[in-house]
């Protein structure tokens, strides 16, 4: 920090102040889940565990930690497990081939990834009901992996427009297939691409509230965010479980940023180095 | 290896309504080296696309051997192909890339471990096997597209610009090696290339394209004594052919108020007169002025003014006419050329 020339000893300051109500919050939540009882940010009393203890009881005529959670996992890694298989391909198709309607389709996909999706919730209400999918943790994975396609088909076809048309030909004259070239060729030199999509997948689903909250009833099939969700819905709200509850829910996505910002720093620069 | 003719018969390709390439019938024969010469645009490499199999013709028929290829997908065949950009597989290392081709046949481990140290051994690149395209230098990078090209013994080698991505000096050595190892080889090769002094001198003959058709078809000798059309006369040849627009009439060429005695078997009426710099000279008759000076070491490059026209006039390096200076024009007369008004070569 010595080393910050002054004007820059500036700029640290205003945003260290934009970022104190969120940093505040933060610090609310892991001394909250803490404590015993917190006065504004000063804790009272003696360190607590018992606001932890929802990982080894079942509270309050919740089910176990562990069915929210395997939930959660199961709904974000096949999430994003699809997202990645299916944009890659679709990406492929569209940076590579041509094909009646490309142009169209291509327009459509990025209309639909303007479209907001809460108001597509009803209609997707009936049609669940009608597969027999309501109040499944498949359906919301279904629905959850359509509505991230969009995103993940432009990301990726980003990706393979910077392959070389050269590289593709060579290997169709080395003997392969589309098929392939696609996997042996193409994929491997996305890598970066198929790893920002599948961490920015995993985090988006691991954080989806409003789908699960929509389709999902039966308390065997709650997410993570949804069990977070009951604390707060209570006539007298136990914020010391509520704040425990939200860090035991955060910590996965801090460490898996931790380790993927790498990849999700690609999404934003959007070039693949050969 | 042993290499095979290639036919084309009457081949054509459009992509929509942009015609790439017009008709064109070409034999290349076994093992010869026959390279495809024309500026960007011309259907030089269209036409080798489609030979590959990357492109599917527009119309006509593509032999190799009496076998008719032009329905069948690149891997069946039977031809390697080296890029401009080498297209070698970034995230594999050179042995990788080039037992490629290999490994999608099937070939047992050993066998790929032999042939691709072998052909590595061919091009000088054993010793770098283990590294990633991008940690060798340009030329071993282009040896390495040369080596995945040659490993699998096609019948037929493609080669588009292979040497346009290499410095000057290693350019000069690589088309001399790719010329010996094709010979030792047998391999019958197509070269594209925008370079007139490459496609001279490596293939045993050329094809010159301009807009999609083919301009003249002959070895570097006949293309460069006897061009079919002004755009070869142009197109081949360093510094390239001086010519002059005017009228045929009487043993006379006349251009303005120019007049220069022309030896016999010209035309009649309006063409073009095509002398090259290397067959003038400064020792003749006809009043010129100088207007500029070039100096390339060997000799100098004259460029005088006749009426309208500059000329350039490749002289010993002993002689240097200042700007301004007048001079007297010369030239062999059994070294002119004759073209038409539409451009075509004349008489002998």
């Amino acid at each position: 920090m010595a080393l910050l020339p002054p004007r820059w000893r500036l700029v640290l300051i205003v945003l260290v102040a934009f970022c104190l109500p969120i940093l505040s919050g933060v610090a609310w939540l892991f001394l909250t889940g803490s404590f015993d009882r917190v006065h504004g940010l000063i804790p009272q009393g003696s360190v607590a565990l018992k606001n932890w203890r929802f990982l080894w009881e079942a509270v309050g005529g919740r089910p176990p930690i562990r069915v929210p959670l395997v939930n959660s996992i199961i709904f974000s890694i096949v999430v994003s497990t699809s997202v990645v298989l299916i944009s890659s391909m679709a990406a492929y198709a569209i940076s590579r081939m041509s094909f009646p309607g490309r142009r169209m389709y291509l327009g459509l996909v990025l209309v639909l990834h303007a479209f907001p999706a809460v108001s597509l919730l009803i209609a997707i209400f009936y049609i669940l009901r009608r597969l027999g999918l309501f109040d499944t943790l498949l359906g919301v994975i279904l629905v959850k992996t359509t509505l991230e396609l969009p995103l993940g088909i432009w990301l990726m076809k980003g990706f393979f427009d910077f392959l070389s048309w050269e590289m593709e030909m060579a290997a169709l004259v080395d003997g392969m297939s589309r098929w392939t070239l696609f996997r042996k060729i193409a994929l491997p030199l996305v890598r970066p691409g198929l790893l920002a999509l599948w961490t920015f997948s995993l985090l988006s689903a691991w954080g989806e509230f409003i789908l699960p909250f929509t389709f999902i009833v039966s308390s065997q099939n709650f997410t993570m965010a949804m069990y977070l969700q009951t604390f707060l819905s209570e006539a007298f709200a136990d914020f010391g479980m509520l704040a425990a509850v939200g860090v035991f829910y955060a910590l996965p996505v801090v460490v898996l940023f931790m380790i993927g910002q790498r990849f999700l720093l690609n999404i934003y620069s959007g070039g693949v180095k050969g | 290896m042993r290499g095979i003719s290639v036919r084309l018969k009457a081949l054509s390709k459009s992509f929509g309504k942009v015609v790439a390439l017009k008709t064109l019938d070409l034999d290349v024969k076994a093992g010869e080296l026959v390279a495809f010469l024309g500026p960007s645009g011309c259907g030089k490499t269209t036409t080798l696309l489609m030979i590959a199999g990357i492109y599917q013709p527009t119309g006509g028929e593509i032999y190799f051997g009496d076998r008719r290829i032009e329905h069948l997908h690149p891997r069946d065949r039977d031809v390697g192909m080296v890029f401009q950009s080498y297209a070698l597989y970034p995230h594999l290392t050179l042995f990788e890339n080039v037992a490629f081709p290999l490994r999608l046949k099937r070939t047992p481990n050993t066998e790929i471990t032999e042939k691709v140290t072998q052909t590595a051994a061919l091009l000088g690149i054993e010793h770098v096997l283990d590294r990633r395209p991008a940690q060798v230098s340009g030329g071993q990078q282009q040896r390495g597209a040369l080596a995945r090209a040659l490993v699998k013994e096609p019948q037929v080698l493609l080669l588009d610009e292979p040497l346009s991505n290499l410095d000057a000096q290693i350019r000069v050595q690589a088309r001399g090696e790719i010329r010996r190892l094709q010979q030792d080889l047998g391999v019958t090769s197509i070269l594209v290339t925008h370079d007139q002094a490459e496609a001279l001198a490596m293939a045993d003959r050329v094809a010159v394209f301009s807009t999609g058709e083919l301009q003249q078809f002959a070895t570097p000798e006949e293309l460069y004594r006897r061009p079919a059309n002004v755009f070869v006369a142009r197109f081949v040849g360093h510094p390239p052919m001086n010519l002059l627009d005017g009228e045929f009439a009487n043993g006379q060429f006349a251009m303005g108020d120019v007049r220069i005695p022309v030896p016999r078997g010209h035309p009649e009426g309006p063409g073009s007169l095509g002398i090259r710099p290397e067959d003038a000279n400064l020792d003749g008759e006809i009043p010129v002025r100088t207007v500029v000076l070039e100096t390339l070491g060997r000799e100098n490059l004259v460029t005088v003014r006749l009426g309208t026209a500059d000329i350039r006039v490749l002289v010993d390096q002993s002689i240097r006419p200042k700007p301004g200076q007048a001079v007297r024009l010369g030239y062999k007369p059994d070294r002119v050329h004759f073209f038409d008004q539409g451009g075509t070569r004349i008489g002998l």
